[in-house]
């Protein structure tokens, strides 16, 4: 791989005295999709927390267009271009959809998609017919777009997407399929926390699997679809 | 039928500027998440600096607004720059260390307005233009009153609009629900900040400018007007700007009716109010429990159960305590007697605060009335000391006994407004029923047994008292009901489901800290001989919370030490200069930012790590 565009290193996180994440390592090229698996409390919440800093690391270095941004505030690193989307959507529940997408708004960033408001009326139509509705009177599945829709109002080069397929009926899962690799095919880098294989598969060149904090597997996705075993060990319930 | 008009009127006059300093608290707090103490002093601060501005001005109604107009931006500007010289340090420390800087940012306004514009009442004329009256139902009613009628919906619409059609408005509104997420969209929160600050802080002066006319700008005016800001916002709902301007109507209506009707309880009525309301809506009127800040003593440090070593230092620390001030004289005794018990008040509230979890803003509540308590026993029954100084604390607890049962069902802020309630209905309780409290000259002649009335035996008699009951707390703290309490504190929901009845282990708690908060009074009447209202008054339940916030809210050695620091601060520092409040203040906001764990939780992270590094 030629320069990473987000590099994990020896990643150490905890939560007061409990130790969550242990010398974590990463690395996404640009473009790629990676799928970070694991069951649930493995530790993927966690991980994408540390990287937009959220949470702050114990030690280990992040770092992105290969310049430390582990000790950074968190809107320092979304102005980076990293878009960070929550696994319990956080949206602002008294803003109106509209509102959601402004309050994210970012200057165009060169290299990365630009994004309009109605750019992404036309990606997620259901939003359009619902501009001025509040944040807090939608359903779980156009909540999840809108909470996808407003971090790309950033513009970002790396979207950091966590369980998006989470409490979705099925199709909207598969649209939820569908939207990244629009976004793939943008040019968006994206990492993806799954506990949803099959989702997974459908979307991700790589997988890495977490258990306990700890990395237990990486390869590609095409791999670990073939390798029964660890699918086994570290992902059935 | 014209009398209730007239009255409804002066209400909705009053309810304006209300309106304006509950909302900018109300604005703050939603954002920040910071209970701003000093909200008052810029409300103070905005009527200082307009009656300087429209005196130096010309006396036209151009000069007039343009000296309320720009000792509004004043204000904000002032209250930006205390957000970012001192808050911004620290937004990362728990809630009570950010109340506590604000407190000292309280202190320091108030000696600082006292140097600059004396402790005279400043009224500024009404404006040229309005000076006149108008004729209502055959009454005449100010002019300038019918325009601060006007103020209160007008400024409600211009920040709607802010709020709603500008994108920094819906920044706020998102940052008030969920600010980490508002950052992690690459919001730098710290401008959002500071704007807020600026915007609230400006609300504020502006209502106090535009009172000006009506109400003399005095050294009073910040702890008032921060006391009737809090009721507000919390019968309201704490971030809710029109649930401020509801709950800024009812009160200030109430009262103008209540003035006329029930003079004698007025003070009481607002308090009332609040209490009514938080009974039956816990998180006021349009609020939400989203709205709440975790619980205070929730950060606290898990207590240490043996910590033996320090204790080893208790017996000879007391002979020592018990020998040395008599040997340097009676000036030393009568400051130690008070530094004693002080550290009992302290320990009380402590032991509510830290080990309990429920933050109290009025806890002289229980002292003033143990106090008076005391003293009427003396007076009216010409009972013995002994039997007054058991009085004190049964008295305080029955108070808390009565309150307990809704205070402790709410916790946070809002249970710290409550108590706040409390103390000042038990303070306008002594302050106007004249009768038999003595109103403001208080009850004299509160003098110990005859046996006792020797400085030292005193002394010795209280350091008794308050040792043992120091003793007793702590014997509470690691008893089982100090692990329910302490449980139900870190940990509600698995308590109940263990079995525990919480909200019996909280009232008792209450009921504990307020017998000994009494018992603290009752020896504090005696030594000083007198009681009076200012016992109960909102400045001695801050100097409370000074005193355990200085000590540090996670050890039981806190209160002590936190005691002897004040008391201590207070005498030094009165000795060389009269600015002693600037200075306290100076002293505790540079304390704050550099320990924000407080003094002995420093010195105990601090021997941790001495004995790590060995
Ligand atoms: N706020 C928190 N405080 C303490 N522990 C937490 C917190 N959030 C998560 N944890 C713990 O960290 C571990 C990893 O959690 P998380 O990253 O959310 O896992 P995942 O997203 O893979 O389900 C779990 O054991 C969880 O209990
Ligand atoms: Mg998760």
């Amino acid at each position: 791989m030629a320069q990473a565009l987000l590099e994990v290193e020896k990643l150490n996180v905890a939560y007061g005295r409990a130790h969550v994440l242990f010398d974590l390592d990463l690395a996404l090229g640009r473009g790629e999709v990676l799928a970070l698996l694991g069951r649930n409390g493995a530790g993927k919440s966690t991980t994408l927390k540390a990287i937009i800093g959220l949470l702050r690391a114990q030690s280990g270095a992040i770092r992105f267009e290969g310049a430390r941004i582990d000790g950074a505030a968190a809107h320092a690193v979304a102005r980076l271009g990293i878009g960070y989307v929550p696994e319990d959507r956080r949206i602002f529940a008294e803003l109106t959809v509209a509102e959601n997408l402004d309050v994210a708004r970012q200057k165009p960033r060169p290299g990365a998609p630009y994004w309009t408001p109605e750019a992404l009326y036309a990606l997620f139509p259901n939003l359009a017919e619902m501009r001025r509705r509040p944040g807090g009177r939608m359903s779980g599945g156009e909540q999840q777009m809108l909470t996808i829709a407003r971090t790309l109002m950033g513009n970002p080069l790396l979207l950091l997407l966590d369980e998006p397929s989470e409490g979705l009926a099925p199709k909207i899962v598969e649209a939820m399929a569908d939207t990244i690799l629009r976004l793939k095919a943008e040019g968006l880098t994206v990492l993806l926390s799954e506990q949803n294989l099959h989702f997974a598969a459908r979307v991700a060149d790589r997988a890495a699997i977490i258990e306990k904090g700890r990395i237990r597997y990486g390869g590609t996705m095409a791999a670990l679809i073939a390798d029964e075993a660890a699918q086994h060990a570290y992902l059935s319930a | 039928m014209d009398f209730v008009v007239i009255q409804l009127l002066n209400g909705l006059a009053s309810a304006s500027s209300l309106f304006l300093v509950a909302c900018g608290l109300s604005i703050i707090f939603g954002v920040t998440r910071i209970v701003n103490f000093a909200h008052g002093s810029f409300y103070m601060l905005g009527a200082y600096i307009a009656y300087s501005l429209v005196e130096l001005l010309p006396r036209t109604p151009l000069g007039f607004w343009g000296g309320v107009a720009l000792a509004a931006l004043a204000v904000g500007a002032i209250g930006g720059a205390v957000e970012i010289a001192l808050l911004k340090r620290i937004y990362r420390a728990p809630e009570l260390f950010q109340l506590l800087a604000t407190f000292g940012v309280v202190l320091v306004v108030a000696d600082l307005a006292l140097k600059i514009w004396g402790a005279e009442e400043l009224l500024a004329p009404r404006p040229p233009g309005l000076r006149g009256a108008v004729m209502i139902l055959g009454r005449a009613f100010p002019q300038y009153d019918l325009l601060l009628i006007a103020v209160g919906p007008v400024v409600l619409a211009a920040l709607w609009l802010l709020f709603h059609r500008t994108r920094w408005g819906a920044l706020v509104r998102a940052a008030t629900q969920d600010r980490d997420m508002v950052a992690a969209l690459g919001v730098n929160q710290g401008r959002l900040f500071t704007g807020v600050f600026f915007l609230g802080s400006l609300l504020a002066g502006l209502g106090g400018a535009l009172q000006l006319p009506r109400e003399a700008a005095n050294l009073q005016m910040d702890l008032s007007t921060i006391a009737e800001a809090f009721v507000i916002t919390v019968v309201g709902g704490m971030g809710s700007i029109a649930g401020a301007y509801v709950a800024a109507l009812l009160v200030a209506v109430l009262q103008a009716f209540g003035i006329v009707v029930f003079p004698k309880i007025t003070l009481v009525l607002i308090f009332l109010v609040m209490a009514v309301v938080l009974a039956f809506r816990p998180y006021g009127l349009f609020g939400r429990a989203a709205a709440e800040p975790r619980a205070a003593g929730a950060e606290a440090q898990p207590l240490g159960a043996g910590d033996g070593r320090a204790w080893r230092w208790v017996v000879p620390g007391l002979a020592l305590l018990a020998v040395l001030p008599p040997l340097a004289g009676g000036y030393a005794v009568s400051v130690v007697t008070e530094i004693v018990i002080l550290a009992l008040f302290a320990a009380s509230l402590h032991f509510m605060m830290g080990p309990g979890g429920m933050p109290s803003f009025g806890h002289a509540a229980f002292f003033g009335l143990g106090a008076y308590g005391a003293a009427l026993a003396a007076r009216d029954v010409g009972a013995p000391m002994l039997l007054g100084l058991a009085v004190a604390p049964v008295a305080a607890a029955l108070l808390a006994l009565a309150c307990g049962w809704f205070c402790v069902r709410l916790s946070g802020v809002y249970l710290a407004m409550l108590t706040l309630a409390v103390a000042q209905i038990v303070w306008s309780v002594a302050f106007q029923w004249t009768g038999i409290t003595g109103g403001d000259n208080g009850i004299l002649g509160v003098w110990p047994a005859d046996w006792a009335r020797g400085k030292t035996v005193f002394y010795l008699l209280t350091l008794l008292l308050c040792g043992g009951s120091l003793w007793l707390l702590r014997r509470i703290v690691f008893a089982p009901f100090g692990a329910a309490l302490r449980g139900g504190r870190d940990a509600p929901r698995r308590a109940e489901a263990s079995g525990i009845d919480l909200t019996a282990v909280r009232w008792t708690g209450f009921v504990i800290a307020a017998l000994f908060a009494g018992l603290a009074g009752g020896l504090f009447a005696y030594s000083k001989g007198s009681v009076f209202p200012t016992y109960i008054a909102i400045s001695r339940s801050i100097d409370a919370l000074l005193m355990v916030l200085l000590g540090g809210i996670g050890t039981l050695a806190g209160p002590p030490v936190g005691a002897v620091v004040f008391v201590g601060l207070q005498e030094e520092i009165s000795r060389y200069t009269d600015l002693w409040r600037l200075l306290l203040g100076l002293v505790i906001i540079t304390l704050v930012v550099a320990f924000p764990e407080g003094i002995a939780g420093f010195a105990a992270r601090w021997r941790r790590r001495a004995e790590g590094a060995t």
